[in-house]
């Protein structure tokens, strides 16, 4: 398989009378974006931009998405979604890099995320580094709220492949070449190099707490192999509204940096097999089944190691272990990536379950360290949801406008697939 | 002008002698004495060992708050801007010794301290929160390596710099989780780790597994038709308005409701705050996470002998297993006073 990204850089967003990126600007004619996103379940629907470096605070927000199209080997984006049931990862695909939809809502109210686009807060979510086309939107009176995630979810999923397909004529300013054959074929390019297989375990709960891939909500799957290429390519979109730190959204996905890191190494000290989306259960047998299922992969692929990557925390934890586990007990060398809640004093043990198997650990960061983010001029949205948010109090919001915070309630501030820099250590 | 600095060192190390001298009463000394002479060089002209009090071992293990109180005296009236005892390696007395005077100046006097010994000093294990103590060898051997260490520590607790990870800084960590930007993102850090664990190399995880007690469970109640049963859950359900201001996750508090006079949880009277499920329903109906209308037909029916009269309650999500640990011994010491027998413990 074979996926080009040709990335057209953007470095502004503006309002303009034609959608279309120039010279690095993007701009957004907002009457056809809205009508992109059209839907009767919303009363109201509203755009708002920010930029990197901006005054801008962002809340209440449910999940961010990198505007693409594809331009050959496929329609649109997002397979099972806004594009016909094809596979993903094949063909050209272009991408506003640089940009972001982020959709806005206070649909659970206490899970959703900030993102500020300066200041302290700005340093612990890739959001404040894009240039944001925000979608605002108020809800019919009554509207169901899994009716309300899902209208939202499919509507910032319209309005990024809205973007990305006005913009197919643009020139990219870079094209990323992905490329890697079937695991016989690159086992028998590679036959002395470690066969590393990714497991992405994604929250598949119900209640809202959803992982969607070729549009399926995968809550009743199986864990399930996946060429890299799809991954990279839109096959999985979030329908999470869990805690914002450590969610996978739609724009984390298709930039999984352990998926990027481990082709970037493949044929040089590695052998990248593919991915294993593994779904996270709310249930002991599920997580058992599911831990079981996923090493089983790995054994009947040969592999010698496995990264796996938690997503949530709390009950996830017990996935993790138990996936951890029944790959070592299989002879598959792992790592885990997780964050912590260590308790706000950072005193607590972090995790809420353990094994002996789990000795190879990469922090994400403690969820619970609070943080003051400084005033900012705007807020898109409501500056009161902090009350509500997971990581947040009544008593958030100061007068001034600052904010005194759990690190977890910014968006992808501790994401376990390794996007950022961040981590928990011993002091 | 340079910093000032007190020194804490044994009775052998001040060359007083050995075991024989080990009562020796705390004294102070002008200026740097044994290690203290190799700290000076490596402080150059930063900073100044103005003292070294000597103390013997066998002293300050048998009459330690009297120790502790003289020592205390002494620094006091320096007012130095750093504290440092030892090294002790891992000789027991000394390392108690070691950590008791250092926790006790930074807690007193509010004068950053730091001491040196090696993980397995009894010294450690009672001190490690309250001082930074530098790893070091098991004997004076790693002397050199030792101060080197506190030297470079001892500076910068001086001037009130940002510390890095401890296994970075040369101490031996505190039992405190801290969040640092790191050279590079998580997924290469991981990538790095397997191979190396695959290659059979030494790799350093970033959390070693935490050990989780087992708390053996209750033995089963013999009588149920005369057994008293409370209710207790995590699932956030609060009087409206959540008046105790439970928060929504990372709980540090929990709450206790008076529900004796009710049959059901109405959803006019109840709700759930929890900030980790979808409450949709919960707000619907209170009873579907705290089932107190089939505890009162049951109770009514003479199933089991009486609901207990409160409701306590929290959120269980985010919240951490230090807290988690201290509301279960609360709630529990409270339900066992009060006479009750079995739990119902309701999650989300």
């Amino acid at each position: 398989m074979q996926l080009k990204l040709h990335k057209v850089k953007v470095r502004d967003v503006r309002w303009g009378d034609v959608t279309k990126v120039q010279e690095g600007v993007l701009y957004v004619d907002k009457a056809s974006a809205l009508e992109a996103v059209k839907d009767d379940a919303f009363a109201k629907v509203d755009l708002e931009l920010a930029r990197p470096g901006e005054s801008i605070r962002i809340i209440p927000v449910k999940d961010c998405i990198q505007p693409r199209v594809k331009l050959s080997g496929g329609k649109e984006y997002f397979p099972g979604f806004c594009a016909p049931l094809q596979r993903a990862g094949d063909g050209a695909t272009l991408v506003l890099d640089g940009a972001a939809v982020v959709t806005c809502g206070s649909i659970v109210a206490f899970q959703e995320g900030f993102i500020d686009m300066s200041g302290q807060g700005a340093r612990y979510t890739p959001f404040s580094e894009t240039n944001n086309v925000v979608l605002v939107v108020e809800p019919t009176d009554g509207l169901d709220k899994h009716k309300y995630e899902a209208a939202l979810r499919i509507a910032g999923l319209k309005l990024a492949t809205y973007l990305a397909k006005a913009c197919m004529d643009t020139k990219a300013d870079e094209v990323a070449t992905f490329e890697k054959g079937s695991i016989a074929e690159e086992s028998a390019k590679f036959p002395g190099l470690p066969k590393i297989l990714y497991v992405c375990m994604s929250i598949a709960q119900g209640l809202l707490h959803d992982t969607y891939v070729y549009g399926t909500d995968v809550k009743m799957s199986f864990p399930f192999l996946l060429h890299p290429n799809e991954v990279l390519d839109g096959a999985v979109v979030s329908g999470n509204c869990v805690s914002a730190c450590d969610k996978n959204t739609t724009y984390h996905h298709v930039n999984n940096p352990v998926v990027r890191d481990l082709y970037e190494r493949h044929g040089k000290d590695l052998n990248f097999l593919g991915v294993v989306i593994s779904p996270e259960s709310t249930v002991l047998a599920g997580k058992e089944r599911n831990a079981r299922m996923s090493a089983a992969i790995g054994a009947d692929l040969g592999a010698n190691g496995a990264v796996i990557t938690e997503e949530g925390y709390g009950n996830p934890d017990t996935d993790l272990c138990l996936t951890a586990k029944y790959f070592e007990e299989a002879g598959i060398r792992t790592v885990v990536i997780s964050d912590e809640a260590a308790g706000t004093d950072g005193k607590s043990q972090s995790l809420a379950d353990a094994t002996p198997e789990m000795n190879a650990f990469v922090s994400t960061g403690n969820v619970n360290e609070m943080i003051v983010v400084p005033p900012m001029q705007k807020v898109i949205g409501d500056p009161k949801a902090i009350a509500l948010l997971s990581g947040g109090s009544a008593e958030s919001l100061w007068e001034d406008g600052s904010m005194y915070v759990e690190l977890q309630s910014v968006i992808g501030s501790t994401v376990e697939i390794g996007y950022s820099q961040v981590g928990c250590e011993w002091v | 002008m340079s910093y000032r600095v007190v020194c804490y060192i044994n009775q052998f190390y001040g060359g007083k002698g050995g075991e024989e001298v080990a009562d020796f009463k705390p004294e102070l000394v002008e200026g740097p004495v044994g290690p203290g002479l190799e700290l000076q060089k490596l402080f150059g002209d930063e900073a100044r060992v103005i003292g070294t009090i000597i103390c013997g071992d066998g002293y300050y293990a048998e009459h330690i708050e009297k120790a502790r109180a003289e020592c205390l005296k002494i620094v006091e009236d320096l007012k130095p801007d750093l504290f440092v005892a030892g090294p002790a390696f891992n000789a027991g007395r000394y390392g108690v010794a070691c950590g008791d005077i250092c926790a006790a100046i930074t807690q007193s006097l509010d004068i950053p301290s730091l001491t040196g010994m090696f993980p397995e000093n009894p010294g450690v294990e009672l001190y490690r929160a309250q001082t930074f103590i530098v790893k070091t060898e098991g004997s004076a051997r790693g002397m050199k390596q030792a101060l080197t260490s506190m030297a470079r520590l001892g500076l910068k607790l001086i001037k009130g710099e940002l510390l890095g990870p401890a296994y970075e800084e040369g101490y031996i960590h505190r039992g405190i989780r801290k969040n640092f930007f790191k050279d590079k993102r998580g997924s290469l850090r991981a990538i790095d780790i397997l191979l190396q664990k695959i290659a059979g190399q030494e790799f350093r995880t970033e959390y070693e597994m935490p050990t989780f007690k087992k708390i053996p469970p209750a033995p089963p109640i013999k009588d149920i038709k005369h057994a008293t049963i409370a209710l207790v859950t995590s699932g956030g359900i609060v009087p409206r308005g959540n008046p105790d201001r439970l928060r929504v996750s990372s709980a540090e508090s929990y709450a206790k409701y008076d529900i004796s006079g009710l049959d059901d949880l109405t959803p006019d009277e109840f709700e759930s705050i929890h900030g980790g499920y979808d409450r949709m329903w919960a707000n619907l109906d209170p009873d579907v996470v705290v089932p107190l209308d089939v505890m009162r037909e049951l109770e009514r029916e003479g199933v089991f002998g009486k609901l207990h009269p409160y409701l306590y309650t929290t959120t269980g999500t985010g919240t951490s297993v230090a807290n988690a640990e201290r509301f279960g011994q609360e709630i529990g010491r409270e339900l066992k006073e009060a006479g009750v027998d079995g739990v119902i413990l309701t999650s989300t």
